[in-house]
């Protein structure tokens, strides 16, 4: 046996020693393990201290350990921390193997005769495969100092200002006419019910006419290749039919066209707008675009009253969508949320009777600049609502739906109620199944809401119908609930309901997460490398996530997440090169059948095919590790570093060394 | 012509007579053969259950088993507890290999076996699917014109999810009601309950629950109650009467079968269709047809 490996067994304070005997596990692993090459096995408290990885350092030098196992913790906690350490006194760090003793044992088990005899075995498994380690090293790619930022909305802007402001180049893109996103619609933002306008509107100016940023309005990313440092992304810049080099944003082309279409995403539906528009007064970029599908020139060919009416000559309806590659180091998705379709709920009555609203329908409707002008009226236009009902957790906290909660809808709730109340002085009824208010000066808004004397029902509310019993129930929208507070059914009529519809994942939250190579949840919101230490990072190296993308927030915390999605991005372009982890898989040319198999399930998109020679190839930047496609290849021609089948084979004879000896005591004992 | 395996279940040979008789009636209209399954027993209602799952079970797989030894592919059940109840069986079963093996053992006294192999439907279902709302409007050729239908689903028909229809706000019993050119009525409380067998054991709960169906009903100004289950239809015609001495209400409303309505539309007789007299006359009436 050539090598000399040197055993370390953590205590981790109890966390390890108080199920496993530390001890007997060191003494076993220096006696029956040292024909495999063990010179030294030895205990200690704390591992990971320096006293700990002084400990490891002295036996690398002195004795001239060739290996080292280290049973501790998860290699996600500490891997690092022990490679580090044979790496400073010239070990190759990747000859160093760390045992999870901790998750894999002693937090999982209660016996512990047992659990030391796992932790033997497991020791084992790492001994005989740490043998077959080859030394590696790390792969180093410069780094794009260009940004990504896609979605324009709060986090998005927040993020690219930001690293705008430090001096470096952003792209953002966004889907709609104008940034801005859902917080543009909102009236007033809780819960100090500043106006989102008047806070968003200057970030939204800042962006439009920041040197450092390109912005690419009425655009969508259409293809993602390459990696960390050296993405290609390809936008689609869909034809705007303006010829924004010359368009002063004067307005008059909308004043004059006449061709009036619902707008069914700024005003969701509430209000009309022109073929030829900008979403709002105050958007940026202030170039409006022309909506083809409703315009009357595209329809029939006649018309074109912007063309005449422009002073500038600005409209051009030749222009065709444009695909431009742009080249970035790192990518933030920031693509935001889509609300939950209340119309699912049908026994909500929500499309059904005029005077049910939806929580963005009544930002809406509660907007000075909207259909209204600010006014809070039922559908007919004139009548001031007597009694209005809101109605929380709409498709959210519901199996049937979204089980998650919103997180924001309380708020929003409480917000709305203190709104309706003020402009109408109506009595206000908030129907809720638990009031959230987790934030900075939100419990005390909910306070002075009991102040006000809004009625919290609590209960989950039926039944919205028109159906009366009762003459006071006339022309009403009765709502059926269970006061879970006094155990009776209530039924409540009221003039205007409005639905807290809850927030899902974009409709496209899938398509957008392959395009990435990042991944969802079930519910398509996208994961973070970690949800407590790591929540703007995703595990593919370069793309961030930011937002409500991540998951429901408020605009505190996606601004927060935005900042914070920026501060990351920089810290990696000042790197200005990163090494990327040596664990990767490599295809054997030779063996390779060109069968495909590992190009569709990479997750992270890093397989190659190669048609002129029918094989595939695995771009090492790319490649995160993680053995999928080895272990897909019907022609075994994929092999991992780091996973090389020797090195899984032996760990797997390792681990049943200690019952193999056990079989050759209790022989010898007969 | 398609041919089904027909399960009319014990109402339909009593209070429901005029169900069975009227079904018969349109799918032969309408090109379509229910086969009555031979020597079938009662499907254990509402009241089985609760007392014992195991044999109420048994009871409709019975009659499922019955149904597979034909070789059709489709069970039909006009009542809407009838066909809850083999649905739900014949779910279970598949899903629960003990149960099915259980209710197999207990079968074999019959020389029967049940393998799931039916595709179980309520009879609305065949008549929409297999026909389609096209051809019946076609084959409508006395369009009840200016008729005001209130849809009455009943809770059972619906809440076997077959998958991820809308059980909360149905609309196909109003398509098939404009189908026959009538007008169907916004009847928020459609699907809710007609108390059911309550009303044999909790008659005042079960008035009350009639009593708003009716008041729903009448105060959207609907012509006739349709109905698609003998249970809801008994409890809404017959106990008029009662609620109205009970709340002090008056209502008169009719209450028909689907299958009655869209025969008179398809151009049947009022005796072919086993409606009354009176009723007739109320319909023409409104219809300005001369009763034949």
């Amino acid at each position: 046996m050539t090598e000399k490996i040197g055993v370390y067994i953590c205590h981790c304070g109890t966390n390890i020693a108080g199920v496993v005997d530390v001890q007997d596990v060191s003494r076993w692993v220096g006696k029956e393990l040292a024909s495999e090459g063990v010179v030294i096995a030895r205990d200690y408290k704390f591992m990971c201290s320096s006293l700990g990885q002084e400990l490891i350092q002295k036996d690398i030098q002195e004795l001239g350990l060739t290996r080292v196992v280290v049973g501790a913790c998860s290699p996600h906690l500490h891997e690092s921390t022990f490679r580090n350490a044979c790496k400073e006194v010239g070990l190759n760090p990747y000859l160093c193997e760390l045992v999870s003793l901790r998750e894999q044992d002693s937090w999982v088990h209660s016996d512990k005769n047992a659990a030391t005899d796992k932790a033997k075995a497991i020791i084992s498994g790492g001994v005989s495969r740490v043998i077959y380690h080859e030394e590696l090293e790390p792969l180093k790619v410069p780094i794009n100092p260009n940004t990504l930022v896609v979605g324009g909305g709060i986090a998005g802007i927040q993020a690219a200002l930001e690293i705008a402001d430090a001096g470096y180049h952003v792209y953002l893109v966004e889907r709609e006419p104008s940034i801005g996103g859902h917080m543009a619609q909102f009236d007033k933002t809780f819960p100090t019910l500043d106006c989102s306008a008047c806070i968003l509107t200057p970030k939204m100016v800042q962006v439009g006419n920041h040197p450092n940023i390109t912005l690419l309005t009425w655009s969508e990313v259409v293809n993602v290749e390459g990696y960390v440092g050296s993405f290609d992304v390809t936008v689609n810049k869909k034809a705007r039919f303006i010829k924004t080099d010359t368009c002063t944003g004067c307005g008059i082309c909308w004043e004059k066209c006449p061709k009036k279409v619902v707008d069914e995403v700024f005003e969701v539906g509430m209000a009309n707008r022109k073929a030829i528009y900008t979403p709002f007064p105050q958007a940026v970029p202030k170039y409006p675009v022309i909506d083809a599908e409703n315009c009357t020139y595209f329809i029939n060919g006649k018309c074109k009253a912007c063309e005449k009416f422009c002073p500038t000559g600005a409209i051009d309806f030749n222009q065709k969508d444009e695909e431009v590659i742009i080249k970035v180091g790192n990518i933030i998705i920031a693509t935001g949320y889509d609300l939950f379709d209340a119309k699912r709920i049908p026994q909500y009555g929500c499309g059904r009777y005029d005077n049910v609203y939806t929580s963005l329908e009544f930002e809406r409707l509660s907007n000075a600049a909207g259909p209204t002008g600010g006014n809070i009226i039922l559908k007919d236009g004139k009548t001031i609502p007597k009694s209005v009902g809101i109605v929380h957790c709409v498709g959210s906290r519901d199996q049937n739906y979204n089980e998650y909660c919103s997180s924001i809808c309380c708020m929003q709730s409480l917000k709305f109620a203190h709104l309706v109340h003020e402009r109408t002085g109506a009595e206000v009824y908030n129907f809720y199944i638990d009031i959230r208010t987790p934030g900075k000066g939100y419990e005390e808004f909910y306070n002075r809401l009991l102040e006000e004397r809004t009625n919290f029902v609590r209960g989950k509310v039926a039944e919205i119908s028109s159906f009366a019993r009762i003459p006071e129930e006339e022309g009403k929208l009765i709502i059926q609930v269970e006061d879970t507070l006094i155990s009776k059914q209530r039924r409540i009529p009221v003039d205007m309901v409005i639905l807290s519809s809850g927030l899902q994942s974009r409709s496209d939250a899938k398509e957008v997460a392959k395009m990435f190579g990042i991944s969802c949840s079930a519910e398509n919101w996208y994961i973070e490398r970690h949800p407590k230490l790591d929540p703007i990072a995703t595990m593919t190296e370069g793309i961030y996530i930011a937002g409500c993308a991540q998951g429901p927030k408020d605009i505190p915390a996606s601004v927060a997440q935005g900042a914070a999605a920026a501060a990351r991005v920089m810290g990696k372009i000042q790197q200005k090169e990163i090494s990327l982890e040596p664990i990767r898989a490599t295809i054997n040319e030779e063996q390779c059948s060109g069968c495909r198999i590992c190009n569709d399930i990479c997750p992270f998109n890093a397989i190659l095919y190669h048609e002129d020679k029918m094989t595939s190839e695995i771009n090492p930047a790319l490649c995160q590790g993680c053995g999928t496609c080895v272990a897909a290849c019907p022609a075994g021609a994929i092999s991992g570093t780091g996973f090389s089948n020797e090195q899984v084979l032996s760990q797997i004879e390792g681990l049943l060394l200690l019952k193999s000896l056990e079989n050759e005591y209790s022989y010898s004992g007969d | 012509m398609k041919s089904y395996a027909y399960y009319p279940g014990c109402s339909l040979e009593s209070l429901g007579k005029n169900y069975h008789i009227s079904a018969m009636e349109v799918a032969s209209k309408l090109g379509l053969d229910l086969q009555e399954i031979s020597d079938w027993n009662c499907c254990g209602a509402t009241a089985y259950y609760p007392i014992d799952e195991l044999l109420a079970y048994t009871l409709s797989a019975r009659n499922l088993a019955i149904a597979e030894q034909t070789g059709l592919i489709d069970f039909v059940a006009p009542c809407s507890a009838c066909y809850k109840n083999a649905y739900s069986t014949n779910k279970l079963l598949k899903s629960d290999p003990e149960l099915a093996e259980h209710i197999n053992y207990a079968l074999e006294a019959d020389n029967l076996k049940i393998t799931g192999s039916m595709n179980v439907r309520h009879l609305i279902e065949v008549f929409l699917e297999d026909v389609g709302l096209e051809e019946i409007k076609h084959k409508a050729i006395k369009p009840l014109k200016d008729i005001k239908v209130a849809p009455y689903y009943g809770c059972q028909m619906i809440r076997p999810r077959k998958g991820d229809e809308n059980v909360e706000n149905p609309m196909f019993f109003e398509e098939l009601i404009s189908a026959i050119g009538a007008t169907p009525i916004d009847f928020s409380s459609k699907t809710r309950c007609c108390g059911g067998s309550l009303i044999i054991t909790n008659r005042s709960a079960a008035l009350d629950m009639v009593s708003k169906l009716l008041q729903d009903a009448t105060s959207n100004n609907a012509d006739v109650i349709a109905t698609t289950c003998p249970m809801c239809n008994v409890n809404l015609e017959l106990y008029q009467r009662q609620v109205n001495h009970e709340f002090g209400t008056n209502y008169s409303i009719p209450v028909m079968y689907f299958t009655q309505l869209m025969g008179f539309a398809l151009g049947s007789t009022e005796k072919a269709l086993k409606i009354p007299r009176d009723f007739f006359s109320k319909i023409s009436l409104n219809i300005g047809m001369e009763p034949s």
